[in-house]
């Protein structure tokens, strides 16, 4: 980590800010609150005051204004320690406010995104028990009648949106259908406060266990044209935009686990002995620890890159589908060769391992799977043209 | 109340330390360097008061290579303007508390922080130097601070317990580890510190009082050997002590 890859001395000294409260404030906590399965309004508190809530939104909206590389980082930092957190902070950013800040008219930004930068939460609401990768199948539909809308469905799977802090969330809603025959999608902003919505947090998951995930139900949920984000129709494009935008933070996850799930295998390594030798000199180990250094210094290079041309401007489609599988494909060797080194102890949930074995499965299946990625990849490239 | 916080940078104690070709000197290729750990506790001292009694928070660092990144550090945590004056070569404690004491002695400040120590060379001297050449008390070493107007009592640690002492302002105060909580800097602070001003004051020249003649690594310990009782073993170690040790 000595490295700096042309980062900023702001930069150099955010991360190393970041990771100090990382290591002393969520450390500490990380292992307890994912036994109990508990969201942490303490942790999330103490994040939103070092400004992590609204990391890029600019100083206006009471944002700390940073740039999308120093957003990553902050994501990456957090992850090497706690997976929970860093999904709190990653779905807030990237797809909470991320959406309303990039297509929200004037209104709807001075209204939310201050409350959004200062410890309020939002969600994200696209998944849906039928509509995973295939989302041109959502069920969810909206109707206009005299100037109000009204959507019923469901979502699933919607991290942050039903804690006692959480606004509201973005709903992606079929509202018609296009000239070409194809679905016109709309997304809405719909609060926590409005009766026809119900938030249902879900319980017993593997991994991200003191993140908020959540099920949302609409019954007649009523909302005006005011409560519509950027125009009608363009929610399909707006949400195409934001996963590829939201595969970069799920890619910084992938990296920081893989970093700390490094450190923590390298260590033990070089403290555990077997036949009077360090496992560390063992070449077993020794290359597999190499291995996974070697991934994780290709990947922060490729990455930062990635997020480097995001910030021009330039179109991200497959470096973000590259990122986000190529981290988080390495976060599952970092996890697996950091078990396997732990042996027996890696097993127990005392040490870390355990829990980083558990954490990365998300990454390989959350905004996107791998085969998804894959398939962006393949298409880009011209496989099927 | 105007608040003045000395400052230094320092290899992160994590970072491991090789001696420079010269001998005398640290080789800082690779080094990482960040504000001296005991200098966090001043800042935080100085900035809890602005906060309270308001004023302003200047952060002051002599230093022979940019110190700009600790002085930005200082900024983001909370002070207002930094000072950096530019050494020509690494200086001794003399000539950094001769150039302190040169470049505040018009500016009025009420308390005058540093950390207890700077974990780099450790000299302890730089605190009750400028305050001498700047002819008011100071005290060093303290774990808890009080000031009302000009009053102020602090509470040291000495061996085996506490002493408390009175001055006045102004003064020179050397802060020790528990006297506060230092606070993580926030990122819209971060940001902020790349606006805030930082001053370049010339160096003060005056001769160094010491010479560094040579620097060494502590050699390391060697490992203790833990054999039985077996006449094997008292074998060994008559031997070890006979050809390794050459003792007997």
């Amino acid at each position: 980590m000595s490295i700096n890859r042309n980062l900023t001395n702001e930069q150099i000294f955010l991360r190393d800010s970041v990771r100090r409260f990382a290591e002393e404030v969520i450390k500490p906590q990380a292992k307890d609150l994912d036994e109990k399965e508990e969201f942490s309004y303490e942790i999330t508190a103490q994040m939103a005051e070092m400004g992590f809530l609204g990391a890029f939104l600019p100083e206006k909206y009471g944002g700390s204004g940073l740039d999308y590389l120093s957003y990553i980082i902050i994501v990456e930092e957090i992850a090497r320690v706690d997976s929970s957190q860093a999904a709190t902070i990653a779905a807030h950013n990237s797809l909470g406010t991320g959406p309303i800040y990039d297509y929200g008219s004037d209104e709807q930004k001075e209204n939310y995104l201050p409350q959004l930068a200062g410890g309020k939460l939002w969600g994200f609401g696209l998944t849906e028990p039928e509509a995973g990768s295939d989302a041109g199948n959502t069920k969810t539909r909206a109707y206009q009648e005299q100037g109000e809308w009204t959507i019923n469905g469901s979502k699933i799977f919607i991290t942050n949106a039903s804690t006692d802090i959480t606004l509201g969330s973005t709903v992606l809603a079929v509202t018609g259908q296009q000239p070409d025959g194809r679905k016109e999608f709309t997304s809405f902003i719909v609060e926590n406060s409005n009766p026809g919505m119900e938030c249902r947090q879900m319980k017993g998951k593997m991994m991200w266990r003191s993140s908020n995930t959540s099920e949302l139900y609409f019954s007649d949920c009523k909302v005006t044209n005011e409560y519509i984000l950027g125009k009608r129709g363009d929610g399909f494009k707006q949400m195409l935009a934001t996963l590829d935008k939201g595969r970069l933070s799920i890619a910084a996850m992938g990296l920081g686990l893989a970093q700390g799930a490094f450190e923590s295998a390298l260590n033990y390594a070089k403290q555990r002995k077997t036949f009077g030798r360090a496992i560390s000199t063992y070449q077993s180990n020794a290359f597999k620890l190499a291995d996974i250094d070697m991934g994780i210094e290709l990947a922060r290079n490729y990455l930062y890159e990635v997020c480097r041309m995001a910030a021009r401007g330039e179109k991200i489609t497959k470096e973000s589908a590259i990122a986000k599988l190529y981290c988080s494909e390495l976060a599952h060797k970092a996890a697996d060769h950091c078990v396997q080194i732990h042996g027996g102890y890696g097993l127990m949930k005392e040490y870390d391992a355990e829990r980083f074995y558990r954490d990365q499965k998300l990454l390989e299946i959350g905004e996107g799977t791998s085969e998804i990625q894959r398939l962006v990849i393949s298409r880009i490239i011209g496989c099927f043209d | 109340m105007n608040l003045l916080v000395c400052v230094s940078r320092v290899p992160d104690t994590a970072t491991k330390i090789f001696v420079g070709p010269d001998g005398k000197t640290i080789d800082s290729k690779g080094v990482k360097y960040i504000l001296n750990p005991y200098d966090e506790f001043a800042l935080e001292e100085a900035i809890r008061l602005k906060e309270k009694n308001g004023g302003e928070v200047t952060a002051l660092t002599v230093s022979a290579d940019d110190a700009t990144d600790i002085l930005r550090n200082a900024l983001a945590m909370g002070a207002d303007s930094a000072i950096f004056i530019k050494a020509p070569a690494e200086p001794d404690s003399y000539q950094v508390a001769h150039n302190i004491a040169n470049s505040v002695k018009d500016k009025n400040f009420d308390l005058i922080f540093f950390g207890r120590q700077s974990v780099d060379f450790d000299s302890f001297q730089i605190p009750s130097m400028v305050a001498e050449l700047l002819n008011i008390p100071s005290v060093s070493v303290v774990s808890k601070l009080e000031v009302n107007g000009s009053k102020v009592i602090a509470e040291r640690d000495i061996e085996g317990g506490k002493e408390t002492v009175e001055l006045s302002t102004p003064c020179a105060i050397s802060a020790q580890k528990g006297l506060n909580e230092p606070r993580y800097p926030k990122l819209p602070d971060i940001m902020k510190a790349k606006k805030k001003p930082i001053e370049e004051v010339a160096f003060f020249q005056v001769d160094a009082a010491v010479e560094v003649i040579s620097i060494a690594l502590p050699v390391n310990k060697r490992v203790g050997k833990i054999l039985g009782d077996s006449d094997s073993d008292i074998n060994e170690i008559v031997r070890s002590l006979h050809e390794d040790a050459k003792v007997i």
